[in-house]
């Protein structure tokens, strides 16, 4: 039994090895989510009409030292419901102002929507075509993203804030936040 | 699959169904801009199906993503610029092509290693098999089957 | 009742499943006929009871029986019957009754047509295949039964997947699994060689039509996969280098492989480990393909419904059934080279290159598919590989092969006498350098792509072509084609077609979006195209806005083409229905895209595509050419095979 004529196997169990990974890591992780290239890099400038006073523009000008919070939402949005009641309860226990950035959406229906399941943003702009989105690389909703008094992204959230989710990831980014000078 | 991707896919699944298609009839300048679009739109994966190009998806966002690539290019950017600022944003996920760096060397470059150990494989199975070899004549024009069949 | 009937019916083929792979196996090793004897009865046990499971299931969909959970999810009352017979197949529980249903039919048909051969082989290859069936009714039974009843039955079923509704869905899953299934063939006659001892070229010569036939029904699924997703998706691809499609590529790849080898080891005596081993791989890649789609572990648009229990017993049943194989080939495969020798220049140096080539080939798409797992569990970060990976490698490896080709057949054993080929090609290659500089002219334009796809066709197809000349002038007539050589010439005709097709259709393609309103035509190429509006229709289970669009050349109307945009009912999924004029030198395809404006006008995509058809007809050659090579009588079993071998184990002599 030579070296050459085990190698076939080898490679066998190699292969045997990285599918079982592949399988316990199916099971933890949601294969489809894109890791944001943005953590640690500044959120993009943005100037977007308020809902509900499109006259009125609200951007990073307005947020420029202060860290805050970007969630992006729709009512066309299922698991934004998800979250919804969590952003209710919490929201304004967080510390950080909480932004709603309406994402391809119809006024009227946001507006049915919020009034429907509650407003829990301090303020609430609206992205009609989803540029604004794009330069931050939202590819869906809700995403939720921790931008630090500096302007840098420190975390993204991709889906749902579920309580296991803010207990274990965004309120200690928020804490990591209070920490810098 | 657990119940928090059931739930975001169904919202991505619930953007498709958004009145959005993958046909754009773009104002072109020429036809060597419409080529290079619908090349540059093949090379680029639609971060909602994500097993589709951006040139075909149906996606919301695949179409937002098109307007861009189209803007950019009428505003004269590169298909290396306009993939940066893309890649920038998705990260190299939205590319087709994988780039060529530390981590993908294997990728690049396993297939041609595999080739060159399999012909020096070949060469010296061939070597050691055409030793011993009576020689034939070239002349012998022989057709019985057993040499050609 | 029925569906209970149809698990009793699982468990029962599963019982004789064990039986016929535990015993003969035995009696193999302890030359005991009694034991040996289990095997066809068992066989056609199996068979039987698994033909009636899979009746059962036909019968719940044909009756619309929602009580049972899978027919509820994959049909309702509006579907067509002849779609609910081939929902069966339509999802992930269906699909592997459908696995092995075409398993017991090829054990069978081993079974019936191997009663000339020894039986002790004969005992070990049905072994093996009742081996790989166990393993599939167990996972059917423990973890993906069709007959699970769904109580209370709803009212009505869910609806098979408006996507597989769809002739393609009808053949191509079929034809698909024949191919995938029937390497299983080849395989169960490697390991009974190595267990048998005897690696002789017998075995290689009873394996040689079943493993033609095999790969002759795989190119044909994959062809009709290919053809379905053009006809169907909408969008005027053909291949995409999606992980499913990949992993019944990297089958085919290697069964080519296995096919030309084994033709040497049958000629020569040559190669005898290399052609156990591709045997081998070859089924192993179909179980691999097998756990790809069904395991969740990688994303595609073909993958069935996943979930980690699943992944994991396939993923075990792999583990087992390959790793046993490759544990068997490593103690028993012949470590001493066989056969004659031969030349540097030889027919056996061509096909040992085109075996390296291809065996490159499947190995650099198992990189690209299996990449970006890879690069998770290296931690290297979220990597994707597609088309133009794929893409680039494979033409690179495959160009050496499409030089070489013409040269294979005209090379002699052994002493390849590779002068003499080269002269007869010499007029063949002039004629290619005409043709690429004819067309660099004609259609130079369009690119290198075109030029290529022209000299590749020409050259390829003028070596075939330069091969029955030369065998029609040299053989004694009445013997100068065997069946074999025939397969051979109508495979490597369909190469040249495919090749030429791929690139040319490649190159000269175009694709255009219009914004049309009533009445307005555009221009694309030497054709035009006026829309003429959209109308609303109904078909049995959806509503559809149908568009036409007149086709003329000149001022001469061709056809009226009829794109729709379909709501299935229940989903309110809209699909894209094309409107595709087939032509054997062109497609023209139409798609609808949106309503645009208050005018009437809608973004239409319009694509012409040269030479699309001729990617599937090479396809279809090659596959004829499977099925011509594998009737050669020189495969029929002599009358005297079941005599004790005789000094066959050789070293060396034909």
């Amino acid at each position: 039994m030579t070296f050459s004529r085990l190698l076939p196997l080898i490679g066998l169990i190699a292969l045997v090895a990285l599918f079982a990974f592949g399988i316990r890591w199916n099971m933890n992780h949601d294969q489809r989510e894109v890791l944001s290239p943005l953590i640690g890099k500044p959120a993009p400038e943005f100037s977007l009409p308020v809902f509900g006073e499109t006259s009125r523009n609200y951007g990073t000008a307005d947020l420029r030292g202060k860290p805050y919070l970007i969630n992006v939402f729709a009512s066309w949005c299922i698991a934004c419901r998800e979250e919804h009641p969590l952003l209710m309860a919490e929201g304004a226990r967080l510390g950080v102002p909480l932004v709603g950035l309406n994402y391809k959406d119809e006024p009227t229906d946001a507006k049915r929507w919020l009034a429907q399941f509650g407003n829990p943003y301090d303020t609430v702009i609206v992205d009609y075509d989803g540029r604004a989105a794009i330069d931050f690389g939202v590819y869906g909703a809700p995403e939720t993203f921790l931008v630090d008094a500096a302007g840098i992204i420190r975390y993204k959230r991709i889906g749902p804030t579920t309580p296991d989710s803010l207990r274990d990831e965004l309120l200690p980014a928020i804490a990591a936040l209070k920490a810098l000078p | 699959m657990t119940l928090l991707s059931r739930v975001v896919l169904a919202t991505m699944l619930a953007m498709i169904m958004l009145p959005a298609f993958a046909v754009d009839p773009l104002p072109f300048k020429d036809h060597a801009e419409e080529l290079r679009f619908q090349e540059l739109t093949r090379e680029l994966r639609c971060l909602v199906c994500q097993n589709e190009n951006l040139a075909d998806s149906h996606a919301p966002l695949a179409k937002d993503l098109r307007l861009q690539v189209f803007e950019q290019m009428q505003a004269g950017k590169s298909d290396a610029q306009i993939k940066e600022w893309l890649t920038d944003r998705y990260s190299d996920f939205v590319l087709y092509d994988p780039p060529l760096r530390g981590g993908t060397m294997l990728l690049w470059f396993g297939p041609f290693v595999l080739l060159l150990i399999g012909a020096i494989v070949v060469a010296m199975i061939v070597r050691r098999r055409s030793r011993g070899l009576p020689r034939i004549a070239e002349s012998t024009q022989s057709m019985r089957d057993e040499d050609w069949a | 009742m029925l569906p209970e009937l149809g698990n009793f019916a699982l468990i029962l083929a599963a019982l004789l499943a064990l039986a016929q792979c535990v015993l003969p196996i035995i009696g193999a090793h302890r030359r005991d006929a009694a034991l040996m004897a289990v095997a066809r009865p068992a066989v056609i046990g199996q068979f039987v009871f698994v033909a009636l499971a899979y009746l059962l299931l036909t019968v719940a969909f044909l009756s619309q029986d929602f009580s049972v959970a899978y027919v509820a999810q994959n049909s309702n009352l509006r579907l067509p019957f002849y779609y609910r017979v081939s929902a069966v197949w339509g999802a992930h529980e269906g699909s592997l009754l459908l696995w092995i249903m075409i398993l017991n039919i090829w054990t069978l048909a081993v079974a019936l047509r191997s009663k000339r051969l020894p039986q002790e082989f004969m005992a070990r290859v049905l072994g093996v295949m009742g081996f790989v069936s166990l393993g599939f009714l167990l996972f059917t039974i423990l973890t993906s039964n069709p007959f699970n009843r769904a109580l209370p039955a709803p009212v009505d079923g869910m609806d098979l997947n408006p996507v597989l509704q769809d002739p393609g869905l009808i053949i191509h899953p079929p034809m698909l699994y024949m191919g995938y299934v029937g390497f299983s063939v080849a395989f169960a006659f490697a390991i009974a060689a190595l267990l048998g001892g005897k690696v002789d070229r017998k075995w290689v010569r009873w394996s040689r039509p079943w493993t033609n036939v095999a790969w002759a029904f795989l190119t044909l699924g994959i062809t009709l996969g290919s053809w379905w997703a053009y006809s169907v998706l909408g969008w005027g691809g053909w291949w995409f280098w999606d992980p499913v499609e990949n992993a019944s590529f990297m089958p085919w790849l290697i069964g080519t492989a296995l096919i030309h080898s084994q033709a040497v080891t049958e000629k020569r005596g040559s190669f005898r480990a290399w052609t156990l081993l591709l045997a081998i791989i070859a089924f192993s890649l179909s179980l691999l393909g097998t756990f790809l789609v069904r395991s969740g572990v990688l994303t595609s648009v073909h993958s069935f419904a996943s979930d980690p229990e699943r992944g994991l017993f396939i993923l075990a049943f792999l583990a087992i059934t390959v790793g046993g194989s490759l544990l068997i080939y490593a103690l028993r495969a012949p470590s001493v080279a066989g056969g004659e020798p031969f030349a540097a220049v030889s027919r056996e140096t061509a096909l040992l290159v085109n075996n390296l080539l291809f065996t490159c080939a499947a190995a650099m798409v198992l990189i690209g598919t299996l990449y970006p797992l890879l690069g998770e569990a290296l931690n290297l970060g979220r990597i994707s590989v597609g088309p133009p990976y794929f893409g680039f490698l494979f033409v690179v490896l495959m160009t050496p092969i499409i030089l070489l080709l013409p040269f294979g057949p005209l090379l002699r054993w052994r002493e390849g006498q590779g002068q003499r080929a080269t002269r007869l090609l010499l007029p063949v290659f002039v004629v290619v350098v005409l043709g690429a500089m004819a067309s660099a002219l004609l259609v130079g334009d369009l690119g290198l792509k075109a030029i290529a796809g022209t000299a590749a066709g020409l050259w390829v197809g003028l070596g075939v072509l330069a091969f029955v000349v030369q065998r029609w002038r040299l053989a004694p007539a009445g013997k100068r084609y065997t069946l074999e050589m025939l397969g051979m010439i109508i495979a490597h005709a369909g190469v040249a077609i495919f090749v030429s097709g791929v690139l040319i259709t490649g190159a000269a393609s175009v694709e255009k979006d219009v914004r049309l309103a009533p009445g307005e035509s555009v221009q694309v190429g030497d054709l035009g195209f006026r829309f003429d509006g959209i109308e609303h229709t109904e078909g049995p289970n959806f509503k559809a806005d149908q568009g036409s669009i007149v086709v003329s050349r000149g001022d001469r109307e061709i056809e009226t083409l009829h794109p729709q945009k379909r709501q299935y009912g229940t989903n309110s999924q809209v699909q894209t229905e094309a409107a595709i004029r087939a032509g054997l030198f062109r497609d023209v395809y139409v798609a609808l895209g949106e309503p645009l404006g208050d005018d009437g006008a809608w973004a239409v995509r319009i694509y012409v595509k040269p030479l699309i058809r001729w990617v599937w007809l090479g396809g279809l050659l090659m596959m004829l050419g499977g099925f011509v090579a594998a009737a050669d009588r020189r495969f029929r079993a002599r009358a005297n095979e079941r005599a004790p071998v005789a000094a066959e184990v050789l070293e060396g002599r034909p």
